[in-house]
């Protein structure tokens, strides 16, 4: 679109706004990989020093991938909120940052801010941004969402329950069910990354914790996160579908790897909510989304990683989702290196998300391969405990013995519940007290042979 | 289990028959109780070993030694491990030295055997030779089989490299998988036909998790020597090549 002279600090230029963000974008292998990151940590801060001069305005003149090339930009563009703009339309990226830290950017300032701003200016202010910066300003957004029970309050803490199995055995996924909802698990949702994306298989998982859910009464919702077709599909057959899953990411070119369109997003949020099995709510969609999809896919477009990281969230916010899960270590270290580029990554992603008016969670996660090990974990979920994200995962020991990696397990989140004294969604935590699961002070403390887990157990064994 | 646990862990354990993930720890206020705190522990360590345990080609050289066929060391164009790591594509090529050695054995062959370290040299180490001797015997004597090759800080790409320099019409390469928390040995097979430089997944052909506890070194080479003569058959691999077995790709080509 426009061009402009270049930006530059001291002895650094950088030709144009897609190359000083990825410039100032703090260190990560991913960028380095791309060939887009800054050549030395000098060069890093200038461009961050010409980026805070940058304003805010000039994000809607000069696109990071052409407007008619990519229905991602279409979508930032157009669907942007000018009035909602105005109160940083005169700011530069380094003035947005100081208005965000001030006292003047409350809680309800920044709800209606959210359709004002895109995921670039976003992106960039972010860049500016220590990590302590981006906590305290994620902790002042609130983006609550309900379905069967209300995710994202102020002090409250959900956790999805990810019952995989390598063989999407019933007896096996009934089995990590049970033990997570005995652990306080699953008011995000009870969501099963099936081994077979096949109608079949969505099926029978989908009536399996169906069953469970109808069964005990449990105020939550349930997903198996097969391709959206197949979710379109199931749902012509009457399957019990409550939440709609995709893998969603910043580019028209990502999204086609992954086999959407923007058409089908629509098309299967509408049939989901049609289906009206959300009981208090009807945010119906779960997105997931992580740094370096779009570069493993050849479909950057040349932009950084962390930058078209956000752009996803652009994509998530159009369908209002129940919950948006960046899975922040799971891709590997050619794109986030060690525990220090993952926290950092799940920090700017979680700020990000919620800036924009996103259910942000997190899956705290890492491979074998990576630098990092769970004392990484616990830092980073520790953290984003304190900036008041929406829900982290529970795996079983943190061990996914289906996708092979580690997440955070069933314990973590009774731990992180426990030293901040967040609460499970207040539907569900009813449950869990009906339950015996939560003693009198709000602990997860489950009776095991109460009556309540005897009859979990007997469902279990049925399964 | 008759340990007395602090949470009772009795109703749970019944459960763990079911599958393997790790349910029914039992809990010590809102941890894990210390056991099992460090099983985890000696899982992730065993994995992370096996990541970056350096690759010793000289014992899977010996194990080879039996097998009357030449063998070439090659490397690829990440110098080390942490290189390696993060530059997936430096794992694709071949460095220079290696491929003027390969040059000098440039041939006609039907297949090109290489034996790579990928995520887990562990598996390769434990598991390469077995394997490729029992693929060896199904096979019979129809085939023109190059150098074997031994390939140090290398991806799934590095076998189109190798098995273009020798002039090989197929390669099969038997790699290191990303370890799992309960499986630090795996191995996979690509069998890729007509291989050359930015080859797609699209056109191989895996067999996954090769390992005594997994598909057993002999079941997969049953698998691989049925696919390596359908291939040679057919003129193709990848996803028209009729594979039963499953093709998740743990490694990051």
């Amino acid at each position: 679109m426009q061009t402009a002279a270049p930006f530059s600090f001291e002895r650094f230029t950088f030709p144009d706004l897609k190359s000083l963000l990825a410039k100032a974008s703090p260190l990560r292998s991913g960028d380095v990989l791309a060939g887009l990151a800054a050549a030395s940590d000098e060069e890093r801060v200038a461009a961050r020093f010409a980026l805070a001069d940058v304003p805010l305005k000039r994000f809607l003149s000069e696109v990071l991938v052409a407007y008619e090339d990519d229905d991602v930009t279409r979508m930032i563009i157009d669907d942007h909120d000018m009035d909602a703009f105005a109160p940083v339309s005169s700011l530069t990226v380094g003035d947005f940052r100081n208005w965000l830290l001030s006292d003047e950017a409350t809680p309800e300032v920044l709800k209606n801010l959210a359709p004002g701003l895109t995921p670039e200016m976003v992106a960039a202010v972010s860049k500016l941004m220590r990590n302590q910066d981006l906590i305290s300003v994620a902790k002042k957004c609130h983006v609550v969402t309900a379905f069967r029970n209300t995710v994202g309050l102020p002090g409250h803490l959900s956790v999805r329950l990810q019952p995989n199995h390598p063989t999407d055995d019933p007896a096996g996924v009934a089995a990590s069910i049970l033990d997570g909802l005995m652990h306080g698990s699953g008011d995000a949702v009870i969501g099963i990354n099936p081994a077979t994306d096949s109608p079949e298989a969505m099926i029978d998982l989908l009536k399996l914790i169906d069953e469970v859910r109808e069964r005990i009464d449990i105020p939550t919702q349930s997903c198996v996160l097969s391709h959206v077709t197949t979710a379109i599909d199931v749902m012509a057959r009457n399957a019990p579908v409550d939440l709609v899953f995709q893998s969603i990411a910043g580019t028209q070119k990502a999204n086609e790897s992954f086999g959407i369109t923007q058409s089908m997003l629509a098309e299967a949020e509408d049939a989901a909510k049609g289906l009206k099995r959300g009981t208090i709510g009807n945010n119906v969609m779960y997105f997931e989304t992580g740094q370096g999809a779009a570069l493993s896919a050849d479909a950057h477009e040349g932009i950084d990683q962390q930058t078209v990281e956000t752009r996803a969230y652009a994509v998530a916010r159009k369908y209002s989702p129940l919950l948006v899960n960046t899975v922040v270590g799971f891709i590997g270290p050619e794109y986030l290196f060690d525990g220090k580029q993952i926290t950092r990554a799940g920090l700017e992603d979680h700020f990000c998300g919620k800036l924009l008016g996103v259910p942000m969670g997190c899956d705290v996660c890492y491979t074998n391969h990576a630098e990092a090990d769970q004392d990484d974990m616990d830092n980073l979920l520790t953290l984003l405990g304190v900036a008041g994200c929406n829900f982290v995962i529970g795996v079983p020991g943190a061990d996914d013995i289906m996708l092979n990696y580690q997440s955070t397990s069933f314990h973590d989140a009774m731990y992180l519940r426990s030293v901040l004294g967040l609460k499970p969604a207040p539907e569900f935590a009813a449950w869990l007290s009906k339950m015996d699961i939560l003693d009198q002070y709000g602990r997860t403390r489950p009776q095991l042979d109460g009556q309540a887990a005897q009859n979990l157990l007997a469902w279990s064994g049925a399964a | 289990m008759t340990k007395k646990t602090p949470s009772g862990l009795d109703p749970w354990n019944a459960l763990r028959v079911h599958t393997d993930a790790r349910i029914g720890l039992g809990r010590v206020g809102d941890g894990l109780p210390t056991e099992r705190l460090l099983e985890f522990q000696m899982a992730h360590a065993r994995a992370r070993d096996s990541v970056h345990m350096p690759f010793d080609a000289n014992s899977v050289r010996a194990k080879l030694g039996v097998l009357d066929y030449p063998i070439l060391d090659v490397h690829s164009a990440a110098p080390d491990r942490a290189t390696y790591l993060q530059r997936p594509d430096l794992g694709r090529l071949l460095d220079d030295a290696s491929f003027d050695s390969l040059a000098q054995h440039k041939q006609n062959y039907d297949v090109a055997f290489i034996l790579a370290d990928g995520l887990s040299a562990r598996a390769t180490q434990d598991h390469g030779a077995e394997t490729l001797s029992m693929i060896l015997d199904q096979l019979g004597d129809s085939w023109s089989v190059a150098p074997i090759t031994l390939a140090t800080q290398s991806r799934v790409g590095l076998g189109d490299e190798i098995g273009s320099a020798l002039g090989a019409k197929m390669t099969v390469m038997l790699i290191g998988e990303r370890p799992g928390l309960s499986s630090a040995d795996s191995l996979g097979a690509y069998l890729t036909w007509g291989p050359k430089r930015g080859q797609s997944n699209a056109d191989r052909n895996c067999v996954s998790n090769i390992r005594p506890a997994g598909l057993t070194p002999k079941k997969a080479a049953e698998k691989i020597a049925y696919l390596m003569i359908e291939a040679r058959k057919l003129g193709l691999s990848g996803v028209a090549l009729k594979d039963n077995s499953s093709s998740t790709l743990l490694i990051d080509g």
